[in-house]
């Protein structure tokens, strides 16, 4: 039997890649034209006669809801199967990361299922983030008592 | 070590059944198996539920074609993917009968059958036994994998866990297929730990076993019409070929799979394709053993392939092991005894 080091290289070199291009396009397509239609209903909201940070607000809350809106219908993952980075890297794949578990755990009980499970994926983004946040504040606030 | 184990009275398959999923019977073997069912449910409200369904519709759908009663079941062995192996053991509770749960992974199958000959072969007492194996893909993605609204690309080397069932009912003086030749299968470490390259972590465990099988039994692959694995998809193949014409074992055309045979790869986004220990369960009950039966196939060598592995033990810098039990299958006149 060839030995592990050489047949994990074997395997290494020879597994069947992901079409990196073809991703690549498809993520800059889908996230462009997600960023473009955000871009539209900011437009759209400030001629509402909101202001910048409200308008700004409210496209993120609508594309929240959309795509949780998409992930309940069952839409989502067909497109994010094509679209890759293009639907995780914006707030849709927050989104999305929060209400697929909440849908997928309803079965076993609104505490210990949809409860303790709703952040199995998002968990981390939340932990580190406020994590870094707080670190970044603590900073910014000593560096400010020397200013 | 003497690792083939030779039956003088070989146990018999007589019977088998299959029920799949939508996705499966949209496959090239679609229209062979006995049942499907386009909601993937199976009468289940989750999809834990929906495998429980699917291991009861598989075994009655057996006992049915064989018009046997649970009652005359003397044995059932069952396994499936969940945790626990939960799907069988509920889903065959209504059948009343002496119940051995296995693991073997996705090579449950193959452990059930060699078993059930083994039981068969050793006592009086068992003179029925049945084998039930089932996974379903939803079930088998909430808990191996992520959550099924997840929007996440795959990569090309991940396998499909195909939603399916097979039974298979043994005895020892009926039915056209016997099971002359066993062998369990060691543990084998791939060295790998890529939960997305399954195929490739079982092709060692595989070539081990066929290996052993041809230096012990003196055989040679053209004495078979088919060699078939479980599982290994289409990179666990390339590997497994790798593997074995390093050790100067070529199978060629003779080497099927059942993970390939049961989707069209054109038409059908399943990857490397097809896993779970239904799936080799319902290839083998669907399109092999009707050609055994048949005696348009004599003799085939089933090597049911497994990947040991929990995602915890990954997380903990685990590597997958690989098992695979080998049966041999070959075509026999009936005689009712």
């Amino acid at each position: 039997m060839t030995n592990q080091q050489e047949y994990a290289r074997y395997v290494k070199k020879h597994a069947a890649r992901s079409p990196l291009l073809a991703n690549c396009f498809a993520a800059f397509f889908v996230g462009g034209l997600i960023c473009a239609g955000g871009q539209v209903l900011f437009l759209l909201y400030q001629s509402a006669g909101m202001d910048r940070l409200q308008s700004g607000t409210l496209v993120t809350v609508t594309l929240i809801f959309l795509s949780a809106l998409l992930t309940g219908l069952g839409v989502f993952d067909r497109i994010a199967r094509y679209a890759g980075a293009g639907t995780l890297v914006p707030v849709t794949g927050f989104a999305n990361s929060v209400v697929s578990p909440a849908i997928d755990t309803k079965s076993e009980g609104l505490v210990l299922g949809v409860g303790s499970k709703i952040f199995t994926i998002a968990g981390p983004v939340l932990l580190y983030g406020v994590l870094f946040g707080a670190l970044y504040g603590a900073v910014y606030f000593v560096v400010g008592l020397f200013h | 070590m003497q690792k083939l184990w030779s039956l003088p009275c070989p146990p018999r398959i007589f019977m088998a059944a299959s029920a799949v999923g939508k996705e499966e019977y949209r496959g090239p073997l679609g229209e062979k198996f006995d049942y499907h069912d386009d909601t993937d449910r199976f009468g289940g409200d989750t999809w834990e539920h929906a495998e429980e369904g699917l291991a009861y519709k598989t075994l009655t759908l057996a006992l049915n074609k064989a018009h046997l009663l649970p009652e005359s079941l003397d044995l059932l062995l069952a396994g499936d993917l969940q945790n626990q192996c939960v799907a069988t053991s509920t889903g065959l509770l209504p059948f009343g009968a002496p119940f051995l749960g296995l693991y073997g992974a996705c090579s449950t199958a193959g452990l059930g059958l060699l078993v059930a000959a083994l039981a068969l072969a050793a006592t009086d007492a068992v003179r029925t036994a049945a084998v039930v194996t089932t996974s379903h893909n939803c079930a088998a993605e909430r808990q191996f994998r992520t959550p099924l609204e997840y929007g996440a690309q795959r990569t090309p080397t991940a396998q499909w866990t195909a939603t399916a069932g097979g039974a298979f009912l043994l005895a020892r003086d009926r039915g056209r297929v016997a099971l002359p030749a066993l062998m369990a299968g060691r543990v084998v470490d791939s060295g790998l730990s890529d939960a997305a390259n399954m195929g490739a972590a079982m092709a060692p465990a595989a070539a081990d076993s066929l290996l052993c099988y041809f230096a012990q039994s003196g055989d040679s692959p053209a004495a078979y019409d088919a060699v078939v694995t479980g599982d290994l998809g289409r990179e666990g193949s390339a590997m497994l070929s790798y593997l074995l014409e390093g050790q100067g074992l070529f199978l060629g055309e003779k080497h099927l799979d059942c993970g390939k045979l049961l989707y069209d790869f054109n038409r059908q986004d399943v990857h490397a394709g097809g896993s779970g220990c239904g799936c080799s369960a319902a290839v083998l009950a669907a399109h092999f053993l009707p050609l055994l039966e048949s005696g348009a196939m004599r003799n085939i060598l089933f090597i049911a392939t497994g990947a040991l592995m929990s995602p915890s033990s990954l997380q903990q810098g685990g590597r997958v092991l690989g098992i695979a039990p080998a049966v041999r299958l070959s075509h026999v006149e009936e005689s009712d005894g």
